[in-house]
């Protein structure tokens, strides 16, 4: 597309050269090549069509070529691979460590987790036992203590019949006495023992 | 003579050799061919010396041109593909070093000769029918034959195919050629005319300005013309290598 522009140009170009102070005849039939250089002209092809270069073209291009080729198969291609290489497997194997760490994080939050479970159910059983022992030895406590306790209050009730029973058989005599004195008080008279035990006992059963 | 746009293009012998009556001169083309490829295994060399983990901006560079034929001839060729990495990689590297040290004023383009465009297709070319060849022997000759296609119309597409397969290095060295041919020739015009509008006093000067600006463009758009016809020499350089690892794999 840019060819035609500049074929339309060419000609202008070529009417101006030979106005310019040091055109000498070479240079115009150069310049007329640049117009026809379809046309053979005799030295003057259009120079990249020029087939006398086209061996030192060639040969020159094979011989660079040839060595840039060889360079970058040998030393530029490689190395570059190495570099990239490197940078891959480095990115691999950081993300493999990363990986690793991480699953060992998790092992050990694992672990974590299962002896702190242990842990707790070994508190509460020790709890639980604490508590089982305590309720036993409060239970057995009270049962001895209210054991003593039945024990004493028996023996003082024991001691309160006692009491009581002597405390009863004082009374006959008592009353035995009293009544005598009232009797000899009362009809001067005097009764034998036997007639006022006899009613006391009376008395006493009526009571 | 200096308003020539052909000038430029000019062999011109900086030391005369002639062998058994060819002429096998050093010119200031073969000149710009050691300078590309001085420059470009310079910089490829000197960018990845470091070789770091965390690369530097040149090496960034070499590792980004690296991985772009790579994945380019992956893409293209498959994974059998690769082994003509050297191949692309210099062919890339060589074409797009060559059409950027053309642009530099009074630079020669080595691309810009058709013969050199030629001999890099031909290389392609013989590369595919080659290691075609070698590797598949007569197999190889299914790249001629797409799969699917009714008889009747088989030999049709066989003369088609074979005249597309024919026509390879010559379109691919055209593009190439007439690409930086056509570029360099339409800078240089529009360059001449603000030389020549200029000589022209006060209004030509003013005037001047328009292929001025046509000329910052054109020089523009050449950079970007010399990387993509770099890039498109690779892709279908890929293409082509393709067809040497997968005959009728299409």
């Amino acid at each position: 597309m840019f060819v035609t522009p500049a074929h339309a140009q060419t000609a202008p170009e070529a009417t101006q050269t030979p106005a310019a102070p040091g055109a000498a005849p070479a240079g115009e039939v150069h310049t007329e090549t640049g117009v026809a250089h379809d046309a053979a002209h005799g030295g003057g092809v259009f120079p990249p069509f020029d087939s006398a270069h086209f061996a030192s073209q060639l040969l020159w291009l094979v011989i660079t070529f040839g060595v840039f080729f060889l360079l970058i198969q040998k030393v530029i291609g490689p190395r570059l691979a190495a570099i990239l290489g490197d940078r891959h497997d480095r990115i691999a194997a950081d993300l493999n460590e990363a990986g690793r760490m991480q699953a060992e994080a998790d092992a050990a939050v694992e672990t974590y987790e299962k002896e702190l479970a242990a842990a707790r159910a070994k508190g509460a059983g020790i709890a639980d036992a604490a508590r089982e022992a305590a309720k036993t030895k409060a239970a057995a406590d009270r049962a001895a203590i209210e054991a003593e306790l039945a024990e004493k209050l028996a023996a003082a009730e024991a001691s309160i019949a006692d009491i009581k029973a002597k405390a009863f058989a004082n009374v006959g005599d008592i009353a035995s006495e009293t009544a005598a004195v009232i009797v000899d008080q009362l009809i001067g008279g005097t009764a034998t023992d036997a007639e006022i035990k006899t009613a006391v006992a009376a008395a006493k059963q009526g009571a | 003579m200096a308003n020539d746009p052909i000038h430029q293009f000019q062999i011109s012998k900086i030391v005369p050799i002639e062998i058994g009556g060819i002429d096998l001169s050093f010119t200031n083309a073969s000149l710009f061919m050691v300078a590309t490829v001085a420059v470009a295994t310079g910089f490829l060399y000197f960018a990845s010396a470091s070789k770091s983990l965390i690369p530097g901006r040149a090496q960034s560079v070499a590792e980004m041109s690296y991985e772009f034929i790579a994945n380019m001839l992956r893409e293209g060729a498959g994974s059998h593909g690769m082994k003509f990495f050297p191949l692309v990689f210099s062919l890339f590297m060589f074409v797009l070093t060559a059409n950027l040290l053309g642009l530099f004023p009074y630079f020669y383009t080595i691309t810009s000769q058709i013969i050199v465009t030629f001999a890099l297709a031909v290389l392609v070319i013989g590369t595919v029918v080659g290691y075609g060849f070698y590797k598949h022997g007569f197999h190889f000759l299914k790249v001629f034959v797409p799969s699917g296609i009714p008889g009747i119309l088989l030999p049709l597409v066989v003369m088609i195919e074979i005249i597309s397969f024919l026509s390879r290095p010559i379109s691919l060295s055209v593009r190439l050629f007439a690409n930086m041919l056509a570029g360099h020739i339409t800078l240089k015009v529009f360059a001449g005319f603000i030389v020549s509008l200029a000589a022209l006093g006060p209004i030509g000067i003013g005037g001047a300005i328009l292929p001025l600006i046509m000329t910052v463009a054109i020089t523009g758009l050449e950079f970007l013309v010399a990387f993509l016809q770099a890039y498109v020499f690779a892709v279908l350089t890929c293409m082509y290598l393709n067809d040497a690892v997968h005959p009728g794999g299409h």
